[in-house]
């Protein structure tokens, strides 16, 4: 047998020295206890069979998909959504525990569909329960960033899979400040929900048609190398859409105040680009679900109340713990007092590797989350520590174009005790208020364990 | 008038900061109006008691995994200032920690290996934790001696099944020992290359073997510990087979040489079966009751090479003795190898130190010596004790100078004592030095343990 070229120790420092002084390069696993309590459920998984194949087929249709935008159509006409029926993110919750954006979003939901005249009527709607109906985004192939409601009459992003002919779907980016998404209803959100609704999504429609399908993965290629990190920082995104659908919305034969007004609103909305990123990392996590003995994770989502997430091996299980408040810096007056906890689908962007996993390629950013350029790289690489793979086709120019961190691995975040890093938004505690601030953010630690004595159960049910 | 200062302590569960850190932000709070004495410390024992004695009064919940704040104010208006004052300086201090550039270590195994792809890798972790380290080294293709114990046996079969069905081998689990094509893994003595290719059971078995073929100037290529368990009926010689085939492979190796203790019944046959398809020749060096002892193995090792068989050295003398064996031992090999040849019907005591009962929350004993040093004591002290038999193995891992402290407490014994130095001149403790201070201490020094034993036998006019 050959000499070793290289050792790799994993425990006891002693046994690194004695083959460092045998002039053997060894590199030191820097090994802590793993989440506690979760020792026996690490190794059921890790001895499963399918695990690895599993998990290299789950990584490998994640990164296989070419998102594109191919139709904007109404939500009623894509997802049937009738009137009464509410999406909103995260996993499933109901009225009685929705937080306050949550519910002051609702409450312009109903509005907007005119459900009620005022916004504050619709508080007594959504405590009966009558004729009112809640739901998350991702049952229904969509992600909504933020309190994430959709409503039947809100013009949706339609993204394809060209291979596979599947779909999902995502509102329009209504901007920054006070908006619905961010629990405001007032008079002015709803005026521009209106708009959108009769004149932002018709022109969309008519662009996306006569231009043809989008290819927003090639888009998030080359934003991850423009600086976006496609959750927090969209702006490289929006303009390359607006730079691939200008020419058919000016040719679209609508009113051309319209169309200018349209250009206008894209173009200065820099977060316009996310919605369209968040259904493209719907779509490629997606491909993944269902593939059994899969430890990855294929959803993080937060209602403002419970940060869920869903893995490819546990099926449409949610697996929750009580959402955290993000740490970040604050509009105007605003404090950690006003702030909700997380909320949101948008940390898809994450669960598919961009997003807080990309922060190293968006030091324009660092500061608005309150960090520093070195702490943006060191970032990127601690959440390398937790994922399966990289991403060839999203890479990160200062990290020497490594490709993003990818495929999150339950067993990795319970072995290590290193949470998945997220940038985020943060909303108002009380409906009405809108954005406060943005910021870090990470999910509850225990809802990994959780996932992980699900999937040890299902392995150990297989072995008999 | 003055007011009496008033004390302020905070637990923080789950913040972390080292000790240096905590020691400069202690500094800066305490230099803030108001702080007549501030300490910021993590909650370990030692700390407690520092607070204790600075006056403070520490929560009983307190555990360390919590960061204490204690703070002696002037007054309780000062309050406010001096915690602002402490998030202030901890924030500061992060900021420099979090700043550098330097790469992390990885965390996992996995992590690793993808910096050192083809590395062995070798875990030492707590047994409840080996395995998913071990299937990390699997799944990247690469062979892993696994040092740890307490790793149960059908975990031990999952990572052989594994191991085996891609080629790679897995030692141990509770593998002390391995040369790796001239590479030392573990408790590793210093040997010269040549026709020799061990696989073993046994760790200080397989050192025994090593320093014997040594001494006689037969090299040894590669010796691959398999663990205690693998010739079991659970295990059934899964890496035993894989380290013999690699042994056959290596051209280099003329005589393969199994070291084991009897393997079970059904799993003999299969072994022996395996051994005459190869093209290597197989020497099988069994240990246990009815078997030649490792000197007896090793000098049918010389006579199957057709070697000269050496006069296994002896150094140093002493008077004999009356009265019973006192074995006291670091290999768990050597140990039961004299307690088989010298029995224990007549009162004879033979200790492994090495062994679980001793090891649990402290080091084996070839690392530290205090344990078996004060029972050396007082089996000394027991008028009973008619001669002591030790062993001192030397090696990579091994402790850099076992005769700094085994030699003056040798000195202090009455009773005659026989040791068995277990090295090659290559070792990095210098063997020679080791034995010419025991001797120089009174001892009589064996190269080979079973001679050793029968010595001591000899010297209490007992036969074995």
């Amino acid at each position: 047998m050959s000499t070793p070229e290289a050792v790799v120790n994993v425990g006891a420092d002693l046994l690194a020295d004695a083959v460092a002084d045998q002039a053997v390069a060894v590199t030191r696993v820097d090994w802590r206890p793993p989440m506690t309590g979760t020792e026996a459920d690490l190794a059921t998984v890790a001895a499963d069979p399918l695990r690895r194949t599993a998990n290299e087929r789950a990584l490998a249709a994640m990164l296989g998909v070419t998102a594109t935008l191919v139709d904007v159509a109404p939500a009623s006409e894509l997802l049937g959504l009738e009137p009464g029926q509410f999406l909103h993110a995260g996993p499933p919750i109901e009225w009685s525990r929705a937080s306050g954006p949550l519910r002051g979003a609702l409450m312009g939901g109903a509005a907007l569909e005119g459900l009620v005249d005022d916004p504050e009527d619709a508080v007594a709607l959504f405590e009966s329960g009558a004729n009112v109906s809640l739901e998350p985004c991702h049952h229904r192939s969509a992600v909504g960033p933020m309190a994430g409601v959709v409503t039947p009459s809100m013009w949706m992003f339609v993204l394809e899979d060209a291979a596979t002919g599947r779909r999902t779907y995502c509102s329009l980016n209504e901007g920054l400040g006070k908006v619905l998404r961010y629990g405001a209803y007032g008079p002015e959100v709803l005026t521009r929900l209106r708009w959108m609704r009769d004149v932002l999504g018709p022109l969309l429609q008519t662009a996306v048609r006569a231009s043809g399908p989008v290819d927003v993965t090639g888009i998030l290629t080359q934003m991850l190398q423009m600086g976006d990190e496609a959750h927090n920082r969209n702006r490289a995104g929006t303009l390359m859409l607006l730079r691939d659908l200008s020419p058919a919305m000016v040719t679209s034969g609508m009113d051309s105040a319209d169309v200018a007004e349209g250009l206008r609103f894209i173009g200065g909305n820099d977060h316009f680009f996310l919605n369209l990123a968040m259904p493209a990392c719907k779509l490629a996590l997606d491909a993944a679900r269902g593939i059994e003995g899969s430890t990855m994770v294929v959803a993080m989502a937060r209602n403002g109340t419970d940060f869920g997430i869903q893995t490819a091996g546990t099926g449409d299980e949610w697996f929750t713990g009580p959402a955290q408040v993000a740490d970040g810096l604050y509009l105007g007056d605003y404090g950690p007092d006003d702030a909700n906890p997380d909320i949101g689908d948008s940390a898809i962007t994450e669960t598919a590797g961009i997003g807080g996993f990309a922060m190293a390629t968006a030091p324009a950013i660092v500061r608005l989350v309150g960090g520093s350029v070195p702490d943006a790289l060191a970032t990127t690489r601690r959440m390398h520590e937790i994922t399966l793979g990289e991403n060839p086709r999203w890479t990160v120019p200062v990290l020497e174009f490594q490709g993003v961190p990818s495929g999150i691995d339950v067993t990795r975040v319970c072995r290590t005790g290193i949470l998945p890093q997220i940038n985020t938004g943060m909303a108002g505690a009380k409906a009405g208020v809108g954005q406060v601030g943005a910021g870090l953010v990470n999910p509850p630690a225990e809802i990994f364990p959780k996932a992980l004595a699900r999937l040890a159960e299902l392995t150990r049910s297989r072995a008999q | 008038m003055t007011t009496p200062p008033v004390s302020h302590v905070e637990l923080r569960p789950g913040a972390y900061a080292d000790s240096v850190t905590l020691l400069q932000v202690s500094r800066a709070v305490q230099g803030l109006d108001g702080v007549l004495a501030a300490q910021v410390a993590m909650a370990t024992a030692l700390n407690i008691e520092v607070l204790t004695e600075m006056g403070f009064e520490v929560p009983a919940e307190a555990t360390t995994n919590d960061m204490v704040v204690a703070l002696r104010l002037t007054d309780a208006d000062a309050l406010a200032a001096a915690l602002s004052g402490v998030d202030q300086a901890l924030r500061d201090a992060n900021r420099r920690v979090e700043g550098s550039t330097e790469v992390a270590p990885s965390r996992t195994t996995a992590s690793a290996l993808r910096g050192a792809p083809g590395a062995v890798v070798v875990v030492s972790v707590p047994g409840s934790s080996a395995l998913v380290e071990a299937m990390d080294a699997l799944d990247a293709g690469s062979d892993v001696m696994i040092f740890s114990d307490n790793v149960p046996v059908e975990q031990e079969v999952a990572l052989k099944r594994t191991a085996a069905d891609r080629g790679l081998l897995v030692m141990g689990p509770d593998c002390g020992t391995a040369v790796v094509g001239g590479l030392g893994l573990g408790f590793a003595n210093v040997v010269s290359p040549g026709p020799v290719g061990i696989v073993a059971a046994s760790g200080t078995g397989c050192q025994q073997l090593l320093a014997l073929l040594d001494h006689a100037g037969v090299g040894v290529t590669s010796a691959l510990g398999v663990g205690g368990r693998d010739l079991s009926a659970e295990v059934r010689g899964v890496s035993t087979r894989e380290a013999m085939r690699r042994l056959d492979e290596d051209p280099a190796i003329e005589l393969i040489v199994v070291v084991s203790k009897p393997p079970a019944d059904d799993v003999a046959a299969e072994i022996t079966a395996y051994a005459d398809s190869l093209a290597t020749p197989v020497e099988l060096v069994l240990l246990g009751a009815g078997e030649p002892d490792l000197t007896a193995g090793a000098e049918a090792v010389l006579r199957r090479l057709g070697r000269d068989l050496p006069a296994w050295p002896v150094a140093g003398g002493t008077t004999s003795g009356s009265g019973l064996i006192r074995g006291l031992f670091v290999g768990g090999t050597l140990k039961s190898e004299a307690q088989l040849i010298a029995g224990t019907d007549a009162g004879h005591t033979f200790v492994d130190f090495g062994d679980d009962a001793y090891t649990t929350g402290r080091a084996h004993p070839m690392i530290d010596p205090a344990l078996r040093l004060e029972h050396l004591a007082r089996a000394a002290a027991d008028l009973a004790t008619g001669v002591l038999l030790l062993d001192v193995v030397l090696g990579h891992g091994a402790e850099p100078d076992p005769a700094a402290l085994l030699a003056p407490a040798v000195a202090a014994v009455s009773q005659p004592v026989v040791i068995a130095v277990v090295g090659t001149d290559g070792d990095p403790q210098d063997r020679d030095r080791q034995v010419r201070a025991l001797v120089e201490a009174g001892a009589e020094v064996h190269l080979s343990n079973a001679g050793a034993t029968r010595r001591a036998l000899e010297l209490i006019g007992a036969h074995a």
